[in-house]
């Protein structure tokens, strides 16, 4: 009486296909595309298609629901394979720093200088104040902070912190501090992208409140005379630091702009369109701080000079700006 | 249930109704969690969401593993710096402060980036990351769907610290600050796609894409045992029941104990009014009345006719 059942010679016929797929991609998914020959990878669309079509007639004319569970995590997971993503990580790696990093700089110059704005007011306002009265520095600060690098610390003590003794043993411990220095002002990246979705208004605030951190600082050093060399000592890393931080500030507004004002879209494409573009940038910011803590935890212990620190200093800028804005032909992918 | 000839429409027992009506409200549960992928072969695969519970384990798992991997590192640098001596303990600590860093934040990326696009809390649930449009799950939308992760979960919590550590005004502010962030942490609640503000960002979602086995099909058995002609159930009989009692069979045959199947024999035997012959077993029953319900309405649905439970007389209640 079996012989007659439509659904049970539909899968009889199928079903050696059909776990041959599964067993391609229980395979491809443990041990990656390298794992499957030639010929399974070419028999894989195929198989897939089979699958697809057999799911369909399968829902129409079959009431097995062991068989049609099946046949659609098989085909979801062959779905998933066969229209997936084929490129490495390796490759992808290449991709968006050949293409994508760049490209999602320069469509984004106007939120940049928005949050340049932002963070560079920030450390002009407090440097100002500051400069007019020191009270400011105190208003802004605890004491604690800064190691006691504060408006009451002697000019000896000021330069002993821009330079390192060659003889001394506080090497080890700035390196540990450039370590929690980058945790920091990563997170704090990446917190000024992510609070972009609130119409960008914390990230504004983020940013203004990092800047006046610096401007005091600047004040106290520029008040004792030895503003040259906190620049240098600030600016070797600080280049490519302060771009990063003012780049994780521009995705946030990238972000906070598209969901404010999505224009012709929906509030929801809009956010996803550029949460991407965005995205692509703070993960941009990461690498650049880790390239500034490298230049901070090795290059400013090692370098004493100020014009070394100067030149460092202005080749990184003219590189990041380089490599960020300098067009160039698109290779298409 | 007494008149087993004919099985005309039964009088529904209000127990009955009741478990038919919370069927039905499960099935509309499951509906709103089903979202419809067409491919471009053009058939539909149902994908199911991720439900909020679920993720939340996941998630659970994986912050689990994270802690492991930063405690475990700290542990061996500790143990190694031990037998160097103490003049590096810096350059360590530096060191595992960034890992501490990519760890916090590129666990979830470097796993969802990959072929599987699950992180090993959402694999061992069955998860996985979807793009929303069904397209190709890029690099961007998983950085953009972690990196928010930032602000779901680190503000809250920062929040959460600031209050417990500050005077009147400034746990007042942080407590306002707590149920402002709270919004971007219960996001998944409240919307119907159980999207994290991070998904909404990166058009992605979380399916529950289970591996499934494929079983041996149940009238298979009855096939070799060649037992068709002794099972002989007449149309009526074969018609006293609908799809959502086939599988609920399908079940009992696939999963259930001895008792139980000898129960529902024991219940469709007198439903149908069949009258066990001489060494009959009740599995023997139970598949060979499966393979015949199948059987007849797999030959109604390709007439267009789905009868959906035993209640549902449709068309067929002009029949003799």
């Amino acid at each position: 009486m079996s012989d007659m059942l439509k659904s049970y010679r539909f899968r009889e016929e199928r079903e050696a296909d059909w776990r041959k797929l599964d067993l391609i991609l229980t395979r491809a998914e443990n041990g990656g595309v390298n794992g499957l020959s030639d010929a399974e990878m070419t028999a894989l669309p195929r198989l897939y298609r089979q699958a697809v079509s057999s799911l369909s007639v399968a829902k129409s004319i079959s009431l097995d629901q062991n068989v049609i569970t099946y046949l659609e995590s098989l085909c979801t997971r062959a779905y998933f394979f066969v229209y997936g993503a084929r490129t490495s990580l390796g490759e992808r790696i290449m991709d968006f720093l050949r293409r994508g990093w760049p490209q999602a700089v320069r469509g984004a110059v106007w939120p940049t200088l928005l949050s340049f704005l932002f963070f560079f007011g920030g450390i002009g306002l407090a440097f100002f104040l500051c400069l007019q009265d020191m009270d400011w520095f105190w208003t802004f600060h605890n004491e604690s902070l800064f190691d006691g690098r504060n408006p009451d610390a002697t000019v000896e003590y000021l330069r002993s912190t821009i330079y390192t003794d060659p003889n001394g043993h506080g090497q080890s411990e700035l390196a540990a501090f450039s370590g929690f220095l980058f945790n920091h002002n990563a997170q704090i990246s990446l917190f000024a992208f992510a609070l972009g979705f609130a119409f960008g208004v914390p990230t504004a605030w983020l940013l203004l409140y990092n800047g006046v951190t610096i401007g005091s600082l600047y004040a106290v050093f520029w008040q004792k005379g030895l503003g040259y060399e906190f620049t240098g000592w600030l600016m070797i890393h600080g280049v490519t630091e302060l771009f990063a931080i003012t780049l994780a500030g521009a995705a946030g507004f990238v972000i906070g702009g598209a969901v404010a004002f999505p224009g012709e879209k929906t509030r929801l494409a809009s956010a996803r369109a550029s949460g991407q573009k965005a995205a692509t940038m703070a993960m941009g910011c990461v690498v650049m701080l880790v390239i500034a803590a490298l230049l901070e935890g090795f290059g400013r212990q090692l370098i004493n000079s100020d014009t070394v620190r100067y030149a460092i200093a202005v080749t990184s800028l003219v590189l990041w700006c380089g490599y960020f804005y300098l067009p160039r032909r698109e290779r298409e992918l | 249930m007494t008149n087993t000839s004919a099985p005309a429409r039964p009088g529904i027992s209000m127990e009955a109704a009741e478990r038919r009506r919370a069927r039905l409200a499960e099935q509309i549960r499951v509906g709103k969690m089903t979202r419809t992928l067409v491919t471009p072969e053009g058939a539909a695969l149902r994908l199911r969401l991720a439900t909020v519970a679920e993720r939340a384990g996941a998630f659970a798992i994986d912050v689990a593993i994270q802690w492991a991997i930063v405690i475990g590192t700290l542990l061996g640098l500790s143990f190694i710096m031990g037998a160097m001596g103490m003049e590096r303990v810096n350059f360590a600590f530096a060191f595992w402060m960034v890992f501490y860093f990519f760890v916090r934040n590129f666990y979830y990326i470097f796993f969802e980036i990959g072929r599987k696009a699950a992180t090993p809390g959402k694999r061992a649930l069955g998860l996985r990351v979807a793009s929303r449009d069904g397209g190709r799950l890029t690099a961007d939308a998983v950085l953009a769907r972690n990196f928010m992760r930032e602000v779901e979960l680190g503000l809250p919590l920062q929040f959460l610290i600031m209050s417990m550590g500050s005077d009147q005004v400034g746990a007042w502010m942080a407590l306002l600050g707590l149920a402002w962030s709270g919004v971007f942490l219960f996001f998944p609640v409240f919307n119907k796609d159980k999207m994290r503000v991070g998904d909404l960002l990166a058009g992605t979602w979380v399916i529950k894409a289970p591996k499934a086995q494929l079983m041996s099909d149940i009238v298979t058995a009855v096939k070799t045992k060649a037992q068709g002609s002794r099972f002989a159930f007449t149309p009526q009989q074969a018609d006293a029941y609908g799809i959502h009692e086939l599988h609920v069979l399908e079940d009992v045959l696939r999963q259930s104990t001895p008792e139980i199947k000898a129960q529902v024999a024991a219940r469709i035997r007198a439903k149908i009014g069949w009258v066990p012959g001489s060494g009959e077993t009740d599995l023997a029953f139970l598949e060979a009345y499966y393979a015949a319900l199948r059987k007849r309405l797999e030959q109604r649905m390709l007439l267009g006719e789905r009868k959906s439970d035993k209640y549902d007389v449709g068309r067929q209640a002009a029949l003799p």
